[in-house]
């Protein structure tokens, strides 16, 4: 099979437009006779399900927690990038683009990221609309900060809860939508596999995690909007239930996942205190732009950062990058904190600082607790420290999952009828994202591209073909029935917790921050002997017909213990060093990323091939006519 | 440290509840609370007894998933912070802790500290809203907004919906929840336009559902993970009488639904 991209000709700035003109449109009267399933209610998934309502269409939203609101969108701190140029710093949508792709390691779509640029202003404006109170000036004009990985300042920000009012903003929508009749919420409820007939997604089966009901939801189209992976680390920044399952079952159904090694670590994350620890928290990224970051120039110092004096200090990411400073993106700052710890200047062994003195000093107290006074607050309370006293310590965290789902320019899966959106798929953000990019890209595929992709492929399907008393529907649910009892049925001595942790240090210690193909070759081997214990030694109490929150986590775990052992072949498979991947056999003299372009400037999609045999690699070649592969400089 | 619990459990929402005395053993203080029920609870299930469950995402003070009184205070004794966000070392070895769920008739009981919070959502539903269409908007600085009346929106649009205000307060009125949406958004003037029928359906929604009304307690802005301020209630009753007022003179009458 080859991988259409289905990239339309022209420029790259006509291309969406010419797009837009090319696609079938519904017919209003006709569009409540499809019905549209959208899995997860974050930025991508509540914007989908609210905007496929507002048309007309038949919408039927699911999540995993209580309420639509509470989706981990909701959790991103620091803001939403657009190329408004309103501080007339030079930017543009051509440079917002340039940004995303360099800053993603030329391993992106350039033809997606240029679109995503170009709607990037459109989701401010909408979210203004709706009532998002982004921060403003005293004249009432928005205001703006930097992110790393750019020279302009093209951050919308609202105080240190830009996802929250975000993802509000979208939420209100879907409620009115629900009011409207269009939408209905199933919250409590998990997908737990995707329904294809004669080779077309036709719904799902999902389980009420309140009363344990497995049920058929079929649907002339479904959207998976159910966000990213980092979960696979154990430890991550992500929410407790962040998880696989939606994206792999649909995997197995026909779906490849591409670049499933670019995962981002993000260098501002508070340390690890102890064993108990269940997830790490993020200290945003806009911190940075007023925060510095040192080590002590001696070895294992023990003293107090206080005590230690300015000509000690060794500010590396200023000392390495000049002309980013701080502001260096992610996954560099990150692995230069990582090698700055493993010489052994962490800040009390692991952790480097980040300090607000000089800001604090320049600006005021007042200015700083302004601008980033909730987190501030949370570093407290986590820690027990005054980050207005002491500079914080902060530590690299998995935190973003680049890829994903394997997409055309429609969003469409390799499954016909299966879109995905969001973090879900891979397509914008190459081997790095970007800070502020995720928000954007969520809204965009949202609000903006999945109402008009999803109806070119409806205008071609007649509505209501499959009802989920169709056969596959039945086989999907005594398959998923016989596999909720075997897990019930092993009454092992671990519990789901134990096995989790230990997955995640196999995959921090082997596929995280620093890969080799040494290293990869051990995940691969130690990965397929713990899924082994799994089913023989996990141990889950209560019943399936209930609330059982630790079978939820063994049917989540169950697909982490599969879907690693993929993510560790695609990074072995990928002999190069790119944005968040980084093959420690791949470097230049200095220690940064060294890319292959002649052999790797492609998407590694990969195709599930049946229980107990290796997945099979597509390759789709990225080509650029703009942004043109270069070793790529924050120096 | 080693603490002993006294831990709501209750099967289902039709169940007997009661609350069951356990031990927490070695409790570093470092932990959150909730890691500290996770340790629990993986030793519950070792010994093949049910796990604890509760309400939690992401663990950061931002999802308003986790709701549990702690010692009669609900998300416990630190101001502004949520349970996940409590840290054991503000208890001291020997403590006895009661942890019991929201506690409200429109919030019943799904299983031990679990509740179901749908009503919040009907409540949004009913007009929580600016009714905007994607797409064919203005440019996002075509109407200026003062930055004094950003902030006032931002400060009530801080509202995580956890619930706590209406687990406190003695009439379970949902009160400062509503106030805050309605507050957020009348303080802008893309909201102005619906204010009057924004107010009347959301606090009719809210009668609805079965919460009760407010008299002055402010119990809410005291457990307030978010420290939203009662102010906002002062907000939501101008507004609504406002709404009443224009009613009476106007035949476009703001109908509550």
């Amino acid at each position: 099979m080859t991988l259409d991209a289905k990239i339309p000709g022209g420029p790259l700035q006509e291309k969406w437009g010419r797009h837009l003109h090319s696609l079938k449109l519904v017919n209003p009267s006709n569009k409540r006779k499809y019905r549209i399933l959208v899995v997860g209610t974050g930025l991508a998934g509540a914007s989908a399900a609210a905007t496929l309502g507002e048309l007309g269409y038949n919408v039927e939203a699911f999540c995993c927690q209580d309420s639509p609101r509470r989706a981990h969108s909701i959790a991103a701190q620091g803001g939403i990038n657009a190329a408004k140029n309103y501080p007339n710093d030079g930017d543009s949508i051509h440079r917002l683009f340039y940004d995303t792709v360099k800053g993603g390691d030329f391993r992106s779509r350039e033809a997606n990221v240029y679109r995503l640029a170009t709607l990037s202003n459109n989701i401010i404006d909408q979210c203004v609309a709706q009532g998002v109170p982004f921060a403003r000036d005293y004249a009432g004009y928005l205001e703006n900060r930097s992110f790393g990985g750019a020279q302009v300042s093209r951050t919308f920000f609202a105080r240190g809860q830009t996802g929250q009012q975000l993802l509000l903003g979208a939420y209100s929508a879907l409620s009115r939508q629900v009011k409207a009749g269009t939408v209905k919420i199933h919250p409590r409820t998990e997908m737990f596999d995707l329904v294809v007939v004669d080779g077309e997604a036709k719904g799902i089966v999902t389980r009420d995690l309140v009363t344990g009901r497995l049920q058929g939801h079929a649907a002339d189209a479904v959207c998976l909007c159910t966000g990213g992976y980092s979960n696979v680390f154990y430890l991550s920044t992500n929410a407790m239930g962040a998880n696989v399952t939606a994206a792999f079952r649909a995997y197995k159904k026909g779906a490849f996942f591409a670049n499933p090694c670019f995962t981002q670590i993000h260098p501002t994350c508070i340390p690890v205190s102890g064993d108990h620890q269940s997830k790490l928290t993020l200290m945003s990224e806009s911190l940075r732009n007023d925060g510095r970051v040192w080590v002590s120039r001696t070895k294992g110092d023990r003293r107090s950062p206080l005590d230690i004096p300015e000509d000690e200090r060794d500010y590396f990411l200023e000392r390495k990058y000049p002309s980013y400073g701080n502001l260096a993106p992610r996954d560099i700052a990150s692995r230069a904190a990582k090698e700055v710890c493993d010489g052994g200047f962490g800040a009390g062994g692991q952790g480097v600082y980040l300090d607000f003195s000089d800001a604090i000093r320049r600006l005021g107290r007042q200015k700083i607790s302004e601008r980033y006074g909730n987190l501030f607050e949370m570093y407290e309370k986590i820690t027990g420290e005054d980050a207005y006293v002491q500079p914080m310590r902060i530590y690299p965290a998995p935190h973003y999952t680049m890829g994903g789902l394997w997409v055309d320019y429609n969003l469409e899966s390799t499954v016909p009828g299966l879109f995905v959106l969001g973090e879900a798929n891979f397509s914008d953000h190459g081997a790095n994202r970007l800070g502020a990019s995720a928000l954007m890209q969520g809204l965009a595929d949202g609000y903006f591209i999945i109402p008009n992709t999803i109806a070119h492929f409806l205008a071609q399907t007649a509505p209501g073909k499959v009802s989920n008393s169709h056969p596959e529907f039945r086989k999907s649910m005594e398959e998923l029935h016989a596999s909720i009892d075997r897990l019930l049925s092993i009454n092992g001595r671990r519990t789901v917790n134990e096995f989790h942790r230990e997955l995640g240090k196999i995959m921090w210690d082997h596929a995280g921050m620093a890969r080799s193909a040494d290293s990869l070759q051990t995940a691969l081997k130690l990965i397929p002997e713990l899924r082994a214990e799994f089913w023989k030694n996990v141990r889950i109490t209560g019943s399936g017909t209930e609330l059982n929150q630790e079978l939820e986590k063994a049917g989540r775990m169950a697909d982490f213990l599969e879907f690693s052992e993929l993510m560790a072949t695609d990074a072995l498979h990928r002999n190069e060093s790119c944005g968040g991947h980084f093959r420690v056999e791949y470097q230049m003299p200095d220690g940064e990323a060294k890319r292959n372009d002649d052999v790797f400037c492609y998407v590694a999609a990969w195709e599930y091939k049946g229980p107990g045999k290796g997945p099979e690699l597509h390759r789709e070649q990225l080509v650029f006519e703009s942004a043109h592969p270069e070793t790529r400089s924050y120096k | 440290m080693n603490l002993t619990l006294f831990v709501w459990r209750q099967k289902g929402p039709h169940e007997q509840g009661r609350l069951e005395k356990l031990k927490a053993d070695n409790v570093s203080a470092d932990m959150s609370f909730l890691e500290m029920l996770d340790q629990v609870n993986e030793t519950l299930i070792k010994n093949g007894q049910e796990p604890i469950a509760f309400d939690h995402d992401c663990r950061e003070g931002i999802c308003g998933m986790c709701s549990q009184v702690i010692n009669g205070i609900p998300h416990g004794p630190l101001k502004n912070t949520t349970v996940c966000q409590l840290h054991m070392r503000h208890f001291k070895d020997g403590d006895s802790i009661y942890i019991e769920p929201w506690r409200a008739k429109a919030f019943p009981v799904v299983k031990d500290l679990i509740v179901d919070r749908s009503a919040l959502d009907l409540i949004i539903q009913s007009g929580g809203y600016i009714s905007v269409h994607t797409g064919g908007v203005p440019d996002a600085n075509a109407v200026l907004i003062p930055k004094d009346d950003a902030e006032t929106a931002m400060d009530a649009a801080a509202c995580i919906g956890c619930g706590a205000c209406i687990a406190a307060c003695p009439n379970r009125s949902a009160m400062l929840f509503t106030a805050a949406k309605v507050s957020h958004l009348a303080a802008l003037p893309q909201g102005r336009a619906e204010a009057a029928k924004r107010v009347c359906m959301m606090t009719e929604a809210m009668l609805h559902h079965g919460f009760g009304n407010c008299s002055n307690h402010y119990e809410c802005e005291a457990v307030c993970p978010k420290g939203i301020k009662v102010h906002f209630i002062a907000k939501l009753n101008r507004e609504f009488m406002k709404a009443q007022i224009m009613s009476t003179r106007t035949t476009n009458v703001p109908s509550a639904e």
